[in-house]
């Protein structure tokens, strides 16, 4: 082995340069109080001590106190002039960061608005190298796509659940082709800390960690976006899956060293507790603090804060924030800035929400595009503006309001004044077309509630309004999508607002349907004394489920049909029969604890589910068809949640819906044939997986056996059986002899 | 057919158990009492008094000549099954949880349970099977202390020498009787307490239940699992089905969860699975509190369960059980 000769360096041969630049003490430190000020009017000596006076002031009305004396002047001494900026120094760095964020694009004048940076900055942009260097162009990589799951040739739909620490994604379809679709391999982290969630139209999978939110898609379920908001707890997404929102309880703050850029929480969000971000690029577009609450001078009455804290318009375009008692303030995307520069200001606003886009306002928005991209003049009429609806309850000596608004032109389309109201709730229909405004009255003793409901006709002139009296306070209520009914659930039961363990609240479920000639909303058929709860529409309308979720002792689940009488799906000829007839009883289920219950997106099937984070008995979940029939059922401990795929809307056109109605025959016929060929193949499988489960099973027995065999050799022992053999079955036959009666006669002869 | 209610003990059912030709079944209780049964029409034959605590398990051997049972009074004791003397009494420290006849019917192992001080332990003792059976030694031919979680069952394996524990933690391990060792062990056989283990008839795969809710079969020699019965309670006792490839499981919500937990029934069934095919293949109800132990006639024609409510029900399978071939005809081996 060789012994390594002693080499003797030369210290000033060797180059450090690297080492020193890299240990170079950073000077920088020492001027991160000090803040460049650009903009500033250019003035001659004789205005100084004025201006700087006035600069000195305007920073303090921001709650920054600085002195003439902090700020110094550069000169050009060949005009006499300023130069037009200076150098501002701040007792410290937090106080600079401060009144960066405070000052940045202040308006000092008319014709002046400061332009802030760092000092360090200025220096750190100075040494830029000037050399242009080629940006390597990035190597595309063909991505998944995102929305391949609709592309599945039996047009399953998708669900996860979501159990201990596992999520699963499944294929829902035919028995046969029920399969797990995604499952991560192994792997030590869990996929999610708290809960999934889908995007609005099923393309992306959120879940959600300490350090923030994940989005996964495609066929593989590829990270598609990280967002980094801290100890995040809730989300939303936009209706058109373009940026979500996300909440936490803790204020952001910005820990030393934390990664800066536009995907992450800068230092002037610290204390904001939900942010807005952009969902393709990833970037962070505006942070909001908490909203104050309504009773923040009342600890004891603190209301639960709403979520969505934001609400979007239908159309991506506006996101709205509503002060409670003040004001609504929309915000215009992509920039998130407040749209008009201005709040609208309502006294007394407590909630306002969107109107929901119809198929028509979308084909209408459409056409203005074509048009608008064709620079032709748009040929139909206008597409409809978005229009939001508010409410304001009473105050001093004015009666509570109902607003509808359209925007942003902010015209007020229509008001509705209401006596004696406790509280409303606004519902709007998916399509657009009706508003129902629930609206909870006290009497005038205050001592009992009744419901009001008014309909706002969003379709028709001036937009109507009726009203439907109640007698009993509602418990729910819901719109039939894309149709002309709804479904509420009223009670008169005492014991309602004081839940108790074991009691189960008894309830009326009442339709109602706009009837076509005399053009009212009428009662289709009240059903009395039930426990249902809950009002679940198909998402295709027509069927309705009924269920008593959250009940310790009662868990129906009962399905309905409210177009019995009509033929065809398509067209609707239940006006000929009597009003009301229609409505059919189809089947009642029971899943023991349900607390979730969720149509498919098809409407087809409808999912039932018994999650953990509500009670420990039984939780699992269950699949039923639309007539209440078991499709499939798992009972699965510290089971969490299930989630339908949601799909985007579709993209055939009218014409060819049309079609597929007209020719529905055929297809089902096609699907029957489908049907029968699985099931016939699907049982061959089966068969054959069992022959092969009991192949192994034999094979195992008999390899068991023979080293059985050879341990008894080994000992000496016979086999077993022949132990037992001798005495296999030893059959007894025993006579036994009964004396039932002795007589003794006597024969006398 | 309808089952034949046996109600001979005032508390509830620790195990029972038939004799080789399935003609008795022994049952042993919280009530201090062993009793003996005629099988097929459930009269009493006798019963077996002097133990001063619950019964927590019984074993007869082979020729139904000898009988062990352990007791919460400290002692192991051997009987005669035919006469319902106590034959001889050995004392330990704490309580036997679990006996074991090993299949030459020489020896006996039995697990004492870890308390106030005491280590659990595993003692074999050896049966002197000549004259009238009284004249046993005191002291065990192995005894050791496995080492980590409490066993809380265990059995001879076909394998001189080696007998098969479960645990509390899960576990189940081959031990050495010899030396003590564990020869083999599957941590992670089950998530939480071993309830019940027991054997096919050729010793070679093992059934066990766990409050873990799910029943499982091993492989006895490499004490890889075969297959898992999962269910939606936690599970008192597992038993093979002779003759026909199911297996049959019991248990229930804790007793003393009951009242606290919704009254659901469905809990205290006793459940057929298919061995081989790990489906669901019917129920059996019956009990209205958890069913402790159940046991197999070893012919398979009869099946016997006990429960927490003090009842041994005894059911004589009908024709139909056998005739039913539910997933065609495939021939399984036993």
């Amino acid at each position: 082995m060789p012994v390594p000769t002693q080499v003797v360096y030369d210290d000033e041969e060797i180059d450090y340069s690297d080492i020193e630049a890299k240990y170079q003490v950073q000077a920088e430190e020492g001027f991160e109080h000090i803040l460049v000020v650009d903009n500033v009017p250019v003035i001659d000596k004789s205005k100084l001590e004025k201006l700087l006076i006035k600069v000195a002031k305007e920073f303090s009305r921001k709650g920054i106190p600085i002195k003439p004396d902090d700020i110094y002047l550069p000169w050009n001494d060949s005009t006499g002039k300023s130069k037009g900026y200076m150098f501002v120094e701040f007792a410290n760095a937090q106080d600079a960061t401060f009144a960066l964020n405070a000052m940045d694009g202040h308006p000092f004048d008319a014709r002046h608005r400061f332009a802030i940076n760092y000092f360090t900055d200025i220096e750190r942009f100075n040494d830029m190298d000037e050399t242009f260097v080629e940006a390597k162009p990035e190597v595309f990589e063909p991505k998944e796509h995102l929305r391949a799951w609709l592309a599945d040739p039996y047009g399953r739909d998708q669900y996860a659940t979501y159990r201990a620490d596992e999520v699963v994604i499944h294929w829902h379809g035919r028995p046969s082709q029920c399969e797990v679709a995604y499952e991560r391999p192994e792997n030590p982290k869990p996929w999610t800390e708290m809960y999934v969630s889908w995007s609005p139209q099923g393309t992306y999978l959120a879940t959600l960690y300490r350090q923030g939110i994940r989005l996964w898609g495609g066929p593989s379920f590829q990270t598609q976006e990280r967002f980094a908001h801290p100890f995040v707890l809730l989300i939303d997404f936009s209706p058109c899956e373009n940026y979500i929102v996300t909440w936490s309880h803790e204020p952001m703050v910005v820990p030393e060293g934390a990664p800066q850029g536009p995907n992450f929480i800068s230092p002037a969000d610290e204390g904001n507790q939900l942010a807005v971000w952009d969902i393709k690029t990833g970037n962070l577009l505006r942070t909001f603090p908490a909203i104050p609450s309504e009773s923040d001078s009342d600890p004891s009455k603190k209301k639960q804060m709403q979520w969505p804290a934001l609400r979007w318009s239908a159309d991506d375009k506006f996101v709205g924030r509503v002060t409670p008692g003040q004001q609504i303030s929309v915000y215009e995307l992509p920039g998130m800035g407040l749209q008009g520069k201005k709040s609208i200001k309502i006294d007394g606003v407590v909630d306002f929400e969107w109107c929901p886009l119809g198929d028509k306002d979308r084909e209408d928005a459409e056409k203005d595009a074509k048009a608008g991209a064709n620079g032709s003049k748009p040929t139909t009429k206008k597409a409809r503006e978005n229009i939001l609806a508010y409410w304001t309850p009473e105050m001093a000596n004015q009666p509570a309001r109902v607003t509808l608004m359209s925007f942003p032109s902010r015209t007020v389309l229509r008001q509705k004044n209401l006596f004696n109201v406790s509280e409303c709730k606004l519902f709007w229909q998916n399509q657009g077309d009706f508003l129902c405004v629930k609206v909870d009255r006290h009497t005038k003793t205050k001592k009992t509630l009744f419901c009001n409901l008014e309909i706002f006709r969003l379709r028709e002139k001036d937009y109507p309004v009726e009203v439907v009296e109640l007698k009993d306070s509602v418990l729910d209520f819901s719109w039939e999508p894309k149709g002309e009914r709804f479904a509420i659930v009223s009670s008169s039961d005492p014991n309602l607002g004081n839940p108790g363990p074991g009691v189960t609240i008894k309830t009326d479920v009442a339709f109602y349907q706009l009837h076509k000639t005399k053009g009212d909303f009428r009662l289709l058929q009240t059903l009395t004394g039930r426990t249902s709860n809950a009002i679940r529409w198909s998402p295709r309308g027509r069927f309705v489920v009924l269920a008593t979720v959250g009940s310790s002792s009662k868990s129906e689940l009962q399905f309905w049909d409210l177009d019995f009488n009509a033929e065809d799906v398509g067209r609707k000829e239940g006006q000929k029969d009597e009003w009301g007839s229609g409505i059919q009883h189809l089947g009642t289920a029971d899943h023991f604890g349900v607390t979730d219950v969720e149509w498919d997106p098809s409407g087809r099937y409808l999912a039932t589910s018994a999650t953990v984070w509500k009670h420990r008995v039984e939780n699992g979940f269950a699949i039923w068809d639309f007539r209440g029939q078991e499709v499939e059922k798992h009972i699965q401990d510290n089971f969490k949640q299930f989630l339908w795929r949601p799909r985007p809307r579709t993209l055939l056109t009218k014409e060819q819906q049309r079609l597929i109605r007209k020719n529905l025959r055929e297809y089902s016929r096609q699907f029957d044939e489908e049907d029968a060929a699985q099931e016939s193949t699907v049982s061959a499988e089966l068969i054959a997986h069992r022959k092969r489960l009991v192949d192994e099973w034999n094979a195992w027995r008999s390899r068991c056996k023979e080293d059985l065999m050879q341990e008894r050799k080994a000992k000496g022992k016979g086999v077993d059986g022949e132990k037992h053999a001798e005495e296999a079955k030893e059959e007894i036959e025993v006579w036994v002899e009964e004396l039932i009666e002795q007589v003794e006669e006597e024969i006398v002869e | 057919m309808r089952p034949i209610l046996l109600q001979g003990h005032e508390r509830s059912l620790t195990q029972i158990k038939f004799n080789r030709e399935g003609d008795l079944l022994f049952s042993c209780s919280k009530d201090h009492i062993i009793n003996v049964w005629f099988t097929h029409n459930g009269e009493r034959l006798g019963t077996y008094d002097g133990h001063n605590g619950t019964v927590w398990t019984v074993d007869v051997d082979s020729n139904s000549e000898f009988m062990v049972s352990g007791s919460a009074d400290n002692t192991l004791r051997l009987w005669n099954v035919a006469t319902g003397k106590c034959l001889f009494k050995w004392e330990f420290p704490t309580a036997v949880k679990r006996v074991a006849f090993n299949e030459d019917d020489d020896q006996v192992v039995c697990i004492t349970e870890q308390r106030m001080g005491h280590q659990g332990a595993i003692r074999v003792f050896n049966i002197n099977r000549e004259g009238d059976g009284t004249k046993q030694s005191k002291e065990p031919l192995y005894m050791f202390h496995p080492i980590g979680s409490k066993a809380t069952v265990c059995a001879f394996s076909f394998q001189p020498g080696i007998i098969i524990t479960g645990h509390e933690s899960g576990k189940i391990a081959l031990f050495d009787v010899k030396t003590g060792d564990e020869v083999n062990n599957n941590e992670r056989a089950h998530n939480d307490v071993v309830t019940d283990l027991q054997l096919s008839p050729d010793r070679t795969y093992f059934i066990t239940s766990s409050k873990d809710k799910s029943a499982r079969l091993h492989d006895t020699k490499s004490l890889m699992v075969l297959k898992t019965y999962p269910t939606e309670t936690p599970l008192n006792s597992a038993a093979l089905a002779p003759k026909r490839p199911y297996v049959l499981l019991g248990g229930g919500q804790e007793a003393m969860s009951v009242t606290t937990t919704s009254l659901r029934q469905g809990k205290f069934e006793t459940r057929f699975w298919h061995k081989i095919f790990e489906e669901e293949v019917g129920r059996v109800k019956g009990h209205f509190g958890p069913v402790n132990t159940i046991a197999v006639h070893p012919a398979g024609t009869t099946y016997a369960s006990g429960g927490e409510d003090g009842f041994v029900r005894v059911h004589h399978f009908d024709d139909s059980y056998w005739r039913a071939k539910p997933y065609g005809d495939l021939e399984i081996l036993e």
